[in-house]
Order: C-alpha cells, then structure tokens, then sequence
C-alpha cells in the first residue's frame, strides 16, 4: 500500500509499504478515506521530536472503513462501518481510562520503558507519533492497524455527513474543545488564543460555544487572522503590535482571565528578545523547544487566571517566568487531548449543525501529493491552514 | 560553474556554520597557542575578539532561515582575517611558513564562502510565503449563524469535575452580579466566606 513515510528532518516520501494485518484479537483494519496533516506532524517533519525512525509511517487525524476485525473486538465493529479514530489508543480499562484521562492510557503506548524513562511514567500510545508513543505506523495510508479497536474508534452515523466534516473528531476538534473546556470559561471571560493555525480555530469556535464574553486572537498570518475574526475573535497580528500591550488595553488594564497556547514548541514570535534567544540554543542544541507563548501567557494572565496548553511541547523549556505564575497564582492545565471523552458531545453539536468544523479545510489533494504538502503547510505558503488527503 | 542545488548550498551553510563556531571557540580558548604557532605574539586579544566573532556569525547561520547575510558576514570576516595575517609576513617571522599556510586555507575557506553565498542568494528568489492577493477567509466561521448568535450555543455543556476552576479562583461578584453559580457577595456558598 501507500504511505506517507519518515525519512529524515524534511523528508517525507510518498513509500510503498506492506499492508497493515491483524496482530491482536482487539486489533482491526481501516481502509483510510480520508486524513489530514495536523500541525503536530510538523514538529517531526522539522526533526524537533526525538524518538523518530527512517520509514514511519505519519498520520495521526484519519477515517475510514472497516475491513477487518479482530476477534475480541468483533462485538463493537462489524466490517463496512465508518469510524474516525482518535489519535490517542485507548484500552478503555486501565485507572487512567475508567477516568475519562484517555491520553494518558496506562496500557496502550507498547514502548512505555522509553516513555517512562523520558516522561518519568508512561502516556497513551498514539498513531504516527515517535517511538516514545509506542511506535505505531500513522494513518496517512491506504490502510491502518488499529490496535485495542473495540475502543479507540468513533462510529459515524449514516447520516449524510461527509468525511471532512467528521475527520477533525479524531483531533483538532475535541483538541480546541478541550483546550476551551479545561479553562472552565465563565460568561464574563475574556479567552486570549496564541496561534490561528488549525487547533487555534477550534479552540476559538469553542470558546465562543461555551460563551465567553471575548475571545482575542494572536497570529501574525493575515488570511488565518480573518479566518479567527470570521469565528468570532478579536485579533493581535503580533507583527504589528505589541501582544501584551494590546490585551491589557483589551481589558481594561487587567488581563485576560483565559490563555490558551495553541502554538506549542516551535513559536516564532518575530525579532524579540527571547526568539532569538530561544532560537540560538535550539540551533546548537541546549535547548528543545521555543517556549515564547507560554512566557508571555504566564506575563500577561490576570492574577488567578487559568493558562490551558494544548499546544506539544517535547523536551526541556528554558528560562519560563514560574515566579510570575506561582506569585500571580495561575492554574495551568494542559496535555494531549482525552478524544473520546468529548466526542460523543461534538458530534451531537456537528449533527444538530451547531458547528461544521470543515470550514478549517483549505487545501485537498491525494496522498500522493502529501510530501509536498507538509512543506506548503508549514511555510504557510498559499494560504495553507488545513490540508486533507486522500489515499 | 553550476552552483549547487538550494538543498547543498543549505548544507554548505551549516556546515560553515558548525566550521565558525568551531574556530571562534578555538580562537577564545587557546590565543596563546595560536599566535605562538604564527609567531604573532601580543596579538592575543585580537585573537580573542575574532573568536567572538567567529562564535556570532556561526550561530547567526545556523538560527537564521535565511543565512546569506551572515555567510557574506564570514566573507567580510575572510578579508580581515587575510589583512591581519599579512601582517606576519615580514621576513624575521621565523613561523612565516605557518603564516604563509593559515593564509592559504583562509583563502580557500573564503572561496567556499563565496560559492555559498552566491548560490544562497541565486536560490533566494521571492518566498511564495503568502499569495500576493489577500484570499479572503472572511467568511469561514463554521457557525450557521453570525458568530455573535452563537456565542454560548454550548452553555448547555457541564464541565467535568476536574477541569473546573477551584472554588477559590471563581470570579468573586459572579454570585450577585449575574446569578450565575460562584462564592459572590450575598451568596457565599456556607464555609467559603473569607475569614481572614
């Protein structure tokens, strides 16, 4: 089958790869329909996550049908349905599942000696997503394993909703609600959202679903500002104005309640002090990730305010204000999305048209044509915010 | 002469790059060793500041998406290197053959950065960053009705136990203010009145 595989820092190949079986009673097979690049694929195209192999299949936001079942899974899949399958695998059974804190699956990641080394204990296994995850081949394929399948799907109904309107279950979505939903956002919130990319889109959309009273956009990204405005947002083109100063004047002098980091470690925030400090370490190596937002977020956050980071972060972050933040008493919240405890909720609100989160859609091509893809997307070049493609 | 692909001149640039750092830091930490095997003694501060920057420009190239300048930087840094160098060529330098040597390769790195930046500044052209055409996503809402009609649409939605701000952090008027749920004046729940 075809698949698009890791090969190096910007290296991603369109591959002929041998087609995925069952290797376990709960496993099953999905012919992929649909699956999209997410702005965490770009970490591990740019090279800043360790734990990466020559020929790993990408792709963790993908749908599909079912061809396959193993036989303990038989009772919750029947070949021919049409599921979404989160980017988090789930048993469903261990402590951490029973508590709806799915990405953090104690049994899923096949690799968690390493995950426990680097993370001190082990998270979920994810599909595409290093060897530190449990090194599971992507969905950006023709077909995939799915492993503990009874669990980790989400079944669409046959309703009429196309794939591009349900695809995003599998991630952005129930990433931006999650981000929205752990500030616990009251009517009188103002929400500051760090990054217009795909999850910055959701996570705006939500936070307006969940009724702030204003929700402020940062992004430096002409078309994906307008795309934030269109959902409700007030923006701050960091490029042309000072992020801080503007969210105090925003709000009367005190902050934002709400901040929320939808950048994650790769943040460029043009020529200040701490990018390029930031940058220069990373370039030789002292330094993992960029952590400029959640400098700023914990700066400008209203004292007793909530920081949420959906955004990934991989490694070791450098010179981070925990002062301000212990001092001004900030509650952060962060992690990998818990998929399946909100999918049942939003595809309800997908159902009843509350929402089409297809309008994040802005570039469709095969896979054939993914390599090419991942460079547009993260260049940003021809107004790029998501790519979908189909095998 | 083709000049190489934008993939090579990228991979010159690191390279010459990692080279900068390497001699800078060389040139900060052995001065001494340096001028004596030039037979240049007493220039070892000067040493010492082209060290600094030798480090600068190396990691300017490697931090930076765009390395032309700093690699014509290094061309510059060539020059003054070849200038200060000549200096030892006077006759009772009896480590003129060193001299003579070290000028040789600055000139032949200064020939790499040469080819570098020019192959750096012909693959340059303009970045497709953004079409020139504004397009326009002014519409995308993903809302069936104007955004402000949706805002708190999903007011419906309880959030879970553990993703609440604690008691303590609520908005304290929010009891009285709006009748919403929270530790307000008038409506203190029993037991989270400050006491203090």
């Amino acid at each position: 089958m075809k698949a698009l595989c890791w090969h190096g820092p910007k290296d991603i190949r369109c591959d002929q790869v041998p087609d995925p079986r069952i290797e376990h009673p709960r496993d099953a097979i999905i012919k992929v329909t649909s699956c999209a690049i997410c702005g965490s694929d770009l970490h591990l195209y740019d090279g800043y996550m360790p734990g990466m192999e020559n020929g790993d299949v990408m792709g963790h936001e993908f749908m599909g049908e079912v061809v396959d079942v193993g036989p303990a899974s038989k009772h919750a899949l029947k070949v021919g349905e049409r599921v979404v399958i989160p980017f988090t695998i789930i048993c469903g059974e261990c402590e951490q599942c029973r508590r709806g804190n799915f990405s953090v699956c104690e049994r899923s990641n096949r690799n968690k000696d390493v995950a426990g080394k680097m993370f001190g204990h082990t998270t979920a296994g994810l599909f595409g997503y290093t060897h530190l995850t449990g090194g599971y081949p992507g969905g950006q394929a023709e077909y995939v394993r799915v492993p503990y399948a009874d669990k980790t799907h989400i079944k669409v109904p046959s309703n009429g909703l196309s794939d591009e309107q349900v695809l995003f279950l599998g991630d952005i979505f129930p990433t931006g609600w999650q981000a929205a939903v752990q500030c616990d956002i009251q009517p009188t919130d103002t929400v500051a959202v760090w990054g217009c990319g795909p999850v910055g889109q959701m996570t705006i959309r939500s936070a307006i679903l969940l009724g702030a009273k204003q929700v402020i956009a940062i992004d430096d990204v002409p078309e994906r500002l307008a795309m934030a405005q269109a959902g409700g947002a007030t923006t701050i083109n960091f490029d042309e104005e000072s992020v801080v100063e503007r969210l105090n004047d925003l709000t009367g002098g005190k902050g934002p309640e709400k901040c929320i980091d939808a950048v994650g470690m790769e943040a460029h925030a043009g020529g200040s002090f701490d990018a390029v400090y930031d940058k220069v370490k990373q370039t030789l190596m002292l330094e993992t990730d960029r952590p400029h937002v959640i400098r700023e977020m914990m700066y400008v956050c209203r004292p007793a305010g909530t920081l949420s980071i959906p955004g990934v972060y991989g490694g070791l972050l450098d010179k981070i204000p925990f002062g301000a933040a212990m001092n001004k008493g900030l509650t952060i919240r962060m992690g990998q999305t818990h998929v399946n405890r909100w999918t049942d909720d939003l595809l309800r609100r997908i159902e009843e048209g509350q929402i089409d989160p297809s309008f994040v859609v802005t570039h469709r091509v095969d896979l054939e044509d993914g390599p090419g893809m991942y460079k547009t997307f993260r260049d940003k070049e021809d107004g790029c915010v998501k790519v979908v493609l189909t095998p | 002469m083709d000049t190489p692909s934008a993939d090579t001149a990228h991979s010159m640039a690191r390279g010459l790059g990692w080279f900068s750092i390497g001699l800078g830091v060389a040139e900060v930490l052995a001065p001494r060793a340096l001028t004596r095997c030039l037979g240049m003694g007493g220039n070892e501060q000067l040493v010492r500041a082209y060290g600094l920057r030798e480090i600068a420009t190396g990691i300017g190239i490697l931090s930076s998406d765009k390395p032309a300048a700093w690699i014509w930087g290094r061309v510059g840094g060539d020059a003054l290197d070849m200038a200060t160098l000549a200096t030892g060529l006077q006759p009772d330098n009896p480590k003129k053959d060193n001299v003579e040597m070290a000028l040789a390769a600055v000139a032949g790195v200064a020939a790499l950065d040469v080819v570098c930046g020019v192959s750096l500044a012909r693959h340059a052209g303009p970045k497709p960053r953004r079409r020139l055409t504004a397009i326009d996503y002014g519409r995308r809402s993903g809302f069936p009705k104007p955004a402000e009609q949706m805002r708190g649409a999903a007011r419906d939605f309880e959030v879970p136990r553990d993703m609440r701000t604690p008691e303590a952090l609520r908005p304290f008027l929010i009891g009285s203010a709006t009748g919403l749920p929270g530790t307000g004046l008038g409506g203190a729940a029993p037991g989270t009145t400050p006491s203090n």
